[in-house]
């Protein structure tokens, strides 16, 4: 870890305590992991201390974390399926950080952050399309991008890639009907996961 | 009432449910997702290079900028960077495509709130660009010319050229081609010396145009603090006044070496945004210039010559068992990333545009999420336009610069 994000990753230990569960780094990046439950106060200190000052919110997306792993030699992870990761920017110190809080697959629930960053709405009725989860407290849960009437999350990975409804025209109702999928799925490239170092002399 | 989705002024497919009181707008809703194609959802079935072709058509009106963050994404997981030539020509391209966003932006805007020769005249510039992009990469719109690791190609020596017909002069010939006798780069630079005059040309019709500045001054202003609340980025930011951009502020490739400044706006309403994108204009083309200057004067390689993540190229696979390996592997298999995550975010010419990569070691990526700048402008649609008339939503939406392509992905 490099030194600004380390003071930050510190910093952010020192202030909210047990509320972290996890700091991680990747690719020059700092991911904060918290409880689902402390998702409110963290943040609203995160928009307001000074040392932070995340003012914006830049993104907020669901993520499945079913198959994760899943081609690997150690198998699948265990552990929550679902998680919710923001991306906040800070324009006073340029500076970005990712937050990730665990949902269960029983009740993906998460208290909305609508009303600390406006920008969540649409992001937050994003992920409920995609993935079920529920945030509690936001103004206008609806689906946003699907089709009206869509049933299901497509984004899940239990979700077929195919879907699992066509569209048609039907002559004698004079209307689009929907129906089973008629295609086959089907995988061009499978997936693979190489070890570390491999096929490196 | 309903606007949209078949509405010429609703750029694409947006359907906008307005509740009305008279003329003025209580509220707004707009409902999104008909160009929804699960793009994210698409990106996790395949390996990572045969996705580079669907960011073209996220935002298919500034298609190289797209594929810019998806590459850079990818970059960094593996932890590589590009050869400094490749650097040059995607920062020349990136802001081509920022002229060609921003000339297509103008043309419409005008269109919609009442202009109609701004139109004609941003097309004639566009298909100058069309054609850089086609010299260059082979297609006109959706160019897939950004690779992890450089660029596809390099730059090509000679501009094609218009071919004689029944339907072409001998002389129209001869002033068709006359800027494309030498190579792109001659090409480019004669675009450049001309495109300063045609943004003059933009500005006498609209700048100081009554009708122009009745429709867009004090429509749809936004405050600083409400556009940092509203997730705002780009031109959309800086028309409010807070000086931000990416480019300059957190560079990426050689935005660093570059010399270029950063127009703000004041007051926040359609007209600064208008000025805003204006000024872009020139300082995109001032960067163009460099890029130029620079990419004759230093020959050298495009592309990484790693060859796990770049093929090999054709004439080695020829003759050497290892290359073709690697080019069997690549195009079979492609490559796999560490494990881990990024979120990589350029300058888009309509705001931030950013690539949140989950990587779990495989040759696809795990998760893919596309964070459009358009996504969140449109959500703010609803406190732009409430107060105003059902003609200033047609203002706002042209201000917003909305691609559907991009907040539907």
């Amino acid at each position: 870890m490099t030194d600004s994000i380390q003071d930050l990753a510190d910093h952010a230990r020192e202030l909210f305590g047990g509320a972290i569960t996890d700091v991680r780094e990747s690719a020059g990046q700092l991911t904060l992991e918290l409880r689902r439950d402390d998702i409110l106060p963290v943040c609203t200190r995160l928009r307001d201390d000074s040392a932070f000052a995340f003012a914006q919110l830049m993104d907020l997306c669901g993520v499945d974390y079913l198959d994760y792993g899943k081609e690997s030699p150690a198998g699948s992870r265990s552990g929550p399926r679902f998680a919710v990761v923001y991306h906040l920017l800070s324009l006073k110190h340029n500076r970005r950080i990712r937050l990730r809080a665990w949902l269960d697959e029983e009740m993906p629930l998460i208290a909305s952050v609508t009303h600390i960053w406006n920008s969540a709405n649409w992001y937050e009725r994003e992920a409920f399309d995609l993935f079920g989860i529920v945030f509690e407290g936001h103004p206008d849960l609806r689906r946003i991008l699907t089709d009206y009437g869509f049933v299901g999350h497509p984004f899940r990975k239990d979700f077929p890639l195919i879907g699992q409804v066509e569209m048609r025209y039907d002559p004698e109702k004079q209307r689009v009907v929907y129906q089973p999928v008629s295609i086959e799925p089907r995988v061009l490239v499978p997936r693979v996961i190489r070890e570390e170092g491999f096929a490196k002399e | 009432m309903n606007f949209g989705p078949q509405h010429p002024a609703a750029h694409g497919v947006l359907r906008l449910v307005l509740e009305l009181d008279g003329e003025v707008v209580m509220r707004a809703d707009p409902h999104v997702g008909l160009l929804h194609r699960a793009t994210e959802k698409l990106a996790e079935s395949k390996p990572y290079n045969q996705s580079i072709g669907y960011m073209d058509r996220l935002d298919y009106v500034s298609m190289m900028s797209n594929e810019h963050a998806y590459v850079l994404a990818i970059e960094k997981l593996l932890g590589m960077e590009p050869p400094l030539r490749a650097q040059y020509i995607r920062v020349m391209f990136d802001e081509i495509t920022r002229l060609l966003n921003h000339v297509f932006w103008i043309g419409a805007h005008a269109l919609d709130i009442g202009a109609m020769t701004v139109f004609l005249y941003a097309f004639r510039e566009r298909e100058d660009l069309f054609d850089i992009y086609e010299a260059a990469t082979g297609a006109r719109m959706h160019a897939t010319y950004y690779r992890p690791g450089g660029v596809y190609r390099d730059l090509p020596d000679s501009m094609p050229q218009y071919l004689p017909s029944r339907l072409r002069s001998a002389e129209d010939l001869e002033r068709l081609n006359a800027n494309r006798q030498g190579s792109l780069l001659d090409f480019i630079w004669d675009f450049t010396e001309r495109f300063p005059k045609h943004v003059d040309e933009y500005e006498t019709l609209l700048t100081n145009n009554r009708i122009w500045k009745q429709r867009t001054v004090g429509i749809g202003v936004v405050s600083p603090e409400r556009a940092l609340q509203l997730g705002f980025t780009g031109p959309m930011l800086r028309g409010s006044g807070v000086e931000w951009d990416l480019r300059k502020k957190q560079p990426y490739e050689v935005y660093d070496r570059l010399e270029f400044d950063i127009p703000v706006g004041v007051n926040g309403d359609c007209y600064d945004r208008y000025l805003v994108r204006v000024e872009e204009m020139r300082q995109a083309n001032k960067i163009i210039r460099q890029c130029v200057e620079w990419l004759r004067r230093n020959p050298g390689p495009v592309m990484t010559d790693d060859h796990k993540v770049a093929p090999p190229r054709r004439e080695e696979m020829k003759a050497d068992m290892e290359a073709l390996i690697h080019h069997f592997k690549l195009f079979t298999e492609g490559y796999c990333i560490p494990a881990g995550e990024a979120y990589a975010a350029i300058e888009h010419p309509k705001g931030e545009f950013g690539v949140y990569l989950i990587s779990d070691g495989a040759n696809k990526p795990y998760r893919v999420k596309l964070r459009s700048a358009g996504f969140a402008h449109l959500a703010a649609m609803d406190e732009m336009a409430r107060g105003h008339m059902i003609a200033d939503v047609v203002a706002i939406i042209g201000t917003m610069d909305i691609v559907f392509g991009e907040i539907d992905r």
